[in-house]
């Protein structure tokens, strides 16, 4: 029963698949190149060694843009939390820049960065640092004050404050707030590679599509983003499951 | 000798563990400034249970708070051993409502949150012995999401007591509790103040909880919060609370705060 209940979804994409090759082999007009076909493209680019290659490019981006943003986001979004002040100061500018998207910044990028990594990870970077701003801002809002007054109750220091009662407690709310994000940060670099670089999943789906209309590779493209957003919020979510970290998502 | 009010004098301040000395509060907000506290003095000598009740949103929480050095008051001074109070401080501790305890720390850690001075070995004891005494044994490595509120309430409490502090400052306590285990935990409370004999302020809006527990009631006008009154409870524990003696000062209570007798 089990094992039925968990194979459902794949007999249900590989009926989607079946029906798919059918519809595309019964259509003599090509709209949508045939499952079977975006396998042998899918083995083509394995072939020539480029997925390997456009996949690490393209995690590689990834990575360096979305940790930039973390390492600076997460403590200046704390600070700025803690502080009612410096809240209140910077709010509006948040607000007028959280919602840009961060392909506006492409023309900008390109001039300061150049065509090339450093302006597609500058992208990733601005996709993802406002969102986590904004998480660490309300995570440390949104400490119940009961906990800061035992803190300081049981006269703690205010680093062991922060250790003992500050970090502890938006450390859930952060790492939703980090998985989230790092979707918002896999949308952002294939856009990015679009435009400004050589290499990568975004680059294989408008190389394919200028390099003579291979549509199976475009497919294939898309399939293998798909996969990988899977893969990075599947590993995300195994982070909130921990132990140590279970209580903030129990019920109560 | 039933209804007494309580005067200051310079002899009685010094023998008084709490000392609130003409304490006044207004919060200012965008501009408007509203009053909480009014030149509420009052003393609390040691070993003593002290219940503090009065109307919803009076300010009793807040009498509290600046009793404890959670918020500074506008005017006035509170005094502990002669010692004015400037912040919180661990010999003084507070429980509010269960939701106090930390929810990433399991049982033991909860009640060793405090005891961060002591050696590992003295740490053991001691959590152990606040489990036993609250009676959670078996819960150990439980989290707090794993326990009900009754359980989360004698956690919290036995996280106070585990410092051991002179003084315990109960906001609200029981007042998430459904009212079985209101009733059992005020017998709880009972029995560990009269084995440890701390000496407790203890904030509630339930006059009938006030007068089971408390040796004197301070009763608080609507706000800004006055001192109206300040009762005694002159019935030794345990308490039966169908006595005429605690029908009449429940009764003198709830005349005070100007509820009827029916509903």
């Amino acid at each position: 029963m089990g094992l039925l209940v968990r194979l459902r979804p794949i007999a249900f994409i590989g009926t989607l698949l079946v029906l798919w090759q059918v519809a595309v082999s019964l259509n003599p007009v090509h709209i949508l190149p045939s499952p079977w076909g975006v396998m042998r493209g899918i083995v083509d680019l394995l072939h020539h060694g480029l997925l390997f290659k456009y996949v690490v490019a393209s995690l590689f981006r990834v990575s360096w843009g979305f940790s930039l943003a973390a390492i600076l986001a997460i403590p200046l979004g704390l600070a700025i939390g803690w502080y009612q002040r410096a809240n209140m100061a910077l709010h509006p500018l948040v607000q007028v820049f959280r919602p840009i998207s961060p392909l506006a910044w492409i023309p900008l990028a390109i001039l300061w960065f150049g065509v090339g990594d450093a302006a597609s990870i500058f992208l990733i970077f601005l996709g993802s640092f406002f969102p986590l701003l904004l998480t660490a801002i309300n995570a440390v809002r949104n400490i119940p004050a009961v906990y800061i007054s035992a803190g300081r109750n049981f006269g703690l220091r205010p680093v062991d404050l922060i250790f003992r009662v500050l970090y502890p407690s938006v450390v859930p709310q952060l790492l939703i707030g980090l998985r989230i994000t790092l979707g918002v940060a896999w949308l952002v670099v294939v856009a990015a590679e679009m435009i400004a670089v050589d290499s990568g999943l975004g680059f294989l789906i408008v190389d394919a599509r200028n390099a003579g209309n291979r549509y199976d590779l475009v497919v294939a493209g898309m399939m293998i983003i798909g996969l990988i957003g899977l893969l990075l919020d599947t590993g995300m979510r195994s982070l909130e499951n921990m132990k140590s970290f279970r209580w903030a998502y129990s019920e109560d | 000798m039933a209804l007494r009010e309580v005067a200051l004098s310079p002899q009685r301040a010094l023998a008084a563990k709490l000392c609130v000395n003409h304490l006044s509060m207004v919060f200012t907000r965008d501009g408007k400034s509203t009053p909480v506290l009014q030149d509420i003095t009052l003393e609390v000598s040691e070993g003593e249970f002290v219940c503090l009740v009065g109307p919803s949103g009076c300010g009793k929480s807040t009498l509290l708070n600046a009793i404890g050095g959670l918020l500074a008051p506008t005017a006035g001074t509170v005094f502990i051993d002669n010692e004015a109070v400037r912040g919180p401080d661990p010999r003084r501790i507070f429980v509010f409502q269960e939701r106090g305890v930390f929810p990433w720390l399991t049982v033991e850690g909860n009640i060793a949150f405090g005891l961060f001075k002591l050696s590992r070995s003295e740490r053991e004891e001691r959590v152990a012995h606040y489990v036993k005494m609250v009676g959670l044994q078996g819960f150990e490595e439980a989290y707090p999401s794993e326990l009900s509120g009754g359980m989360k309430q004698r956690l919290e409490v036995a996280r106070a007591l585990a410092v051991n502090p002179d003084m315990l400052y109960l906001d609200e306590p029981f007042g998430a509790l459904d009212s079985i285990t209101r009733h059992i935990m005020r017998g709880e409370l009972l029995r560990i103040w009269e084995t440890e004999r701390k000496t407790i302020v203890f904030v509630t809006h339930d006059i009938d909880e006030a007068v089971q527990l408390a040796d004197r009631v301070v009763i608080l006008s609507a706000r800004p919060a006055a001192i109206q009154r300040i009762v005694n409870i002159d019935i030794s524990h345990p308490r039966d609370i169908s006595s005429p003696r605690y029908l009449e000062l429940r009764d003198g209570i709830l005349q005070q705060i100007g509820l009827a007798h029916k509903i």
